[in-house]
């Protein structure tokens, strides 16, 4: 599903070289984890796979069903099926939540030759998943993110991601900023969109995420490549060792 | 700043010039007196020239040379404005008056008459209103083009308001001749308690002088909503000046869509203690055509008034904005609470804005504010909604409504305010084709 090869990234602006060389395949229906130290460039990779502008791929490729990401416009990686859960969820003022989302949906549609939701309909879905993860109608008629709580923030993007019902959900670091209960409702929100069709990327520094949401493959990063792969045991040598002992052992 | 004897006599020239083969219109010798003394101030002061402090950021050249600069007329599909909208319509095709198309002046709660026939009643009340306010508004600020109104002007409304209406008065201004040169002056009147609200529409004229003076008195509030839009090369200056009881409010919007050149300057006393004056504007400029200027002078001369004034303007293409306002604060004017913010948001880095805020505050216990920026697209944002699969024409349409939207919140019915939005996503829109 999402096929990353030897990836080369620096920054636009000054010459410093973030991914040196990551290779990673996402297969459909799996949950891989991305855990690594400060720095290691995990957050770079959810960027230049969403398309953020601010970084030159020097090299390597990435691909959502054989589907060349890199060339494409971020609106356009999001129609192919790219969702990006943001660590830091943008604040828009002046635009409601619900014309956003219904502005987002409609646009994908659109793009993918769909036909648009209309105003009817795309109530009566947002408001029944809106109530799973706790999100009043009050919240839905907001401008986006504005005046939002940390945890009603993160609470905000598993609603687009329920919304835009991607194939390939890259979750940034969703756990900061959580407290337990928070982290569980969000936890539960994309477990339930858990199936056989959808890929998993979730980037985190601690394991307790993983208590939630459940891995199968789980990747150590670090100095912008992915320096061990393996099953969820690996988060908990992380959690209990700290990432010191793996990075001396690849060393 | 004195201005030399040369530029003193550059400006005499281009006045009398543009004097020399005009008239005043005749009437009752109250009106023949107010036009009289509005010449004299015109040549007093002069037209604007560009060196005048008020008139650095906009041209007046084409406001002053003689004939109007031919502005073509402008089709798109667009129906009506406020189709849904009861309203008293008054038609005005090139400024002349067109009783075919207006209602009749039947309201209840005010009463409406044409400038044309008041301005030759010997007795009539349009007496102590008719260049007083504009007279008034020349205290601080030169206002050699309103004056020039005063004087030249032929028709226009003049509305007595002694109830609460029903609906608003809607003035359409219709454009049909490429070389008309219009001038309309509206006089308003409400009495203690009263309460209208006035909308006005249309490109007006190639080349529009409109002036509007509101007398509010106690407890009576004013409403009024304008559209500017429609006709590229169209040029309009125009003034409201208004005089505020106690208790009363004053509530203005304006959306400026295209126009080679407007002007518009709003000149509000706060003289009754606990008054409310509000005055917004949003204006989008596409083109190097495009140049659009917000003049606001607000005097605060009660106790424990407010004064907000939100101006919001989106440019792009080599558009320019312009925005000079002022909150001047008396010194028995305590409590008082004044708020401006002007804000631009550049869509290219040929677009400018120029912006001229000032407080002048004279008493010790007030609250003012002022703010002003200029600003890109936010590329976060930007990228936020292009990560949702949002294209980016679409997304800047969205952010551009977004950054308008305070401006916009300033109108408070609904139903007037859902027309405006209309007009600015169908404006948008004929840009993304």
């Amino acid at each position: 599903m999402l096929e990353i090869k030897d990836l080369h990234v620096k920054l636009e602006e000054e010459d410093k070289q973030i991914l040196k060389g990551v290779n990673l395949t996402v297969e459909p229906g799996k949950v891989h984890a991305i855990m690594g130290p400060n720095g290691s460039g995990k957050s770079t990779l959810s960027y230049v796979l969403s398309g953020k502008g601010g970084y030159e791929v020097t090299g390597g490729s990435a691909s959502l069903d054989g589907e060349e990401l890199l060339d494409m416009e971020a609106e356009e990686r999001a129609a192919a099926g790219l969702f990006l859960a943001f660590q830091y969820p943008v604040e828009i003022p002046g635009v409601g939540n619900m014309t956003f989302l219904r502005t987002a949906v409609n646009a994908q549609r659109k793009a993918r030759g769909e036909e648009e939701m209309s105003a009817g309909e795309f109530l009566k879905v947002i408001r029944a998943k809106a109530k799973t993860l706790k999100i009043d109608a009050e919240m839905l008629k907001r401008p986006v993110n504005v005046g939002f709580s940390g945890g009603e923030k993160k609470r905000n993007e598993i609603l687009q991601m329920a919304m835009l019902e991607p194939k390939m959900c890259i979750l940034d670091e969703t756990d900061s900023g959580l407290d337990v209960d928070a982290m569980k409702l969000v936890s539960e929100g994309v477990n339930a969109l858990r199936d056989e069709g959808r890929g998993f990327l979730v980037i985190t520094h601690y394991q307790r995420l993983l208590d939630h949401i459940k891995p199968d493959v789980v990747h150590i990063m670090a100095d912008g490549r992915i320096v061990k792969t393996g099953g969820p045991e690996l988060a908990l040598e992380v959690e209990n060792n700290g990432y010191a002992d793996i990075l001396a052992e690849v060393a | 700043m004195a201005q030399s004897s040369k530029m003193l006599q550059i400006k005499q020239d281009v006045t009398e010039a543009f004097l020399a083969d005009r008239a005043l219109p005749k009437g009752a010798a109250w009106a023949n007196d107010a036009r009289a003394d509005a010449l004299a101030r015109v040549r007093e002061m002069g037209l604007p020239h560009g060196r005048d402090e008020y008139w650095k950021f906009t041209k007046p050249d084409s406001l002053v040379q003689l004939d109007a600069p031919k502005a073509a007329l402008f089709h798109n599909d667009e129906g009506p404005l406020w189709a849904d909208v009861d309203s008293l319509k008054i038609v005005f095709v090139d400024g002349v008056f067109d009783a075919d198309a207006s209602d009749v002046f039947a309201l209840e709660g005010l009463k409406i008459e044409r400038l044309a026939d008041v301005a030759d009643k010997d007795i009539h009340w349009a007496k102590d209103l008719y260049g007083v306010l504009e007279t008034r508004g020349q205290d601080a600020v030169q206002r050699p083009l309103a004056a020039l109104n005063t004087a030249f002007a032929t028709d226009g409304v003049v509305i007595h308001v002694t109830g609460k209406t029903r609906k608003p008065v809607n003035l359409v201004y219709l454009h049909k001749s490429e070389t008309s040169d219009a001038t309309l002056h509206h006089c308003i009147k409400l009495e203690e308690g009263a309460e209208m609200t006035l909308l006005e529409t249309g490109p007006a004229a190639a080349r529009f002088n409109k002036s509007l003076e509101v007398e509010v008195a106690d407890r009576a509030k004013f409403h009024h909503v304008r559209v500017q839009g429609r006709d590229h090369e169209r040029r309009a200056v125009t003034g409201i000046f208004t005089r505020l009881g106690t208790e009363s409010a004053f509530k203005s919007f304006t959306l400026t869509m295209n126009g080679v050149l407007t002007r518009n300057e709003c000149v509000i006393e706060l003289t009754g203690d606990d008054a409310i004056a509000h005055v917004a504007g949003a204006c989008v400029g596409d083109g190097k055509d495009f140049h659009h200027d917000d003049t606001v002078f607000i005097t605060h001369d009660a106790v424990n008034c407010e004064s907000r004034q939100v101006f919001k303007k989106v440019l792009r293409n080599g558009a320019t904005g312009v925005f000079q306002g002022k909150i001047l604060v008396k010194k028995d004017a305590q409590k008082t609470d004044g708020y401006q913010i002007s804000q631009s948001l550049l869509l290219d880095d040929d677009s400018q804005f120029l912006a001229k805020p000032e407080l002048e505050i004279y008493a010790d216990d007030v609250i003012c504010s002022h703010g002003s920026t200029t600003g890109a697209i936010d590329e976060d944002a930007m990228f936020y909604l292009q990560s949702r699969g949002v294209p980016k024409a679409e997304a800047t349409d969205l952010l551009v409504l977004a950054f308008l939207a305070e401006a916009l919140e300033e109108i408070e019915d609904e139903t007037l305010a859902e027309g405006i939005l209309e007009r600015l996503e169908g404006w948008l829109a004929r840009r993304a084709r």
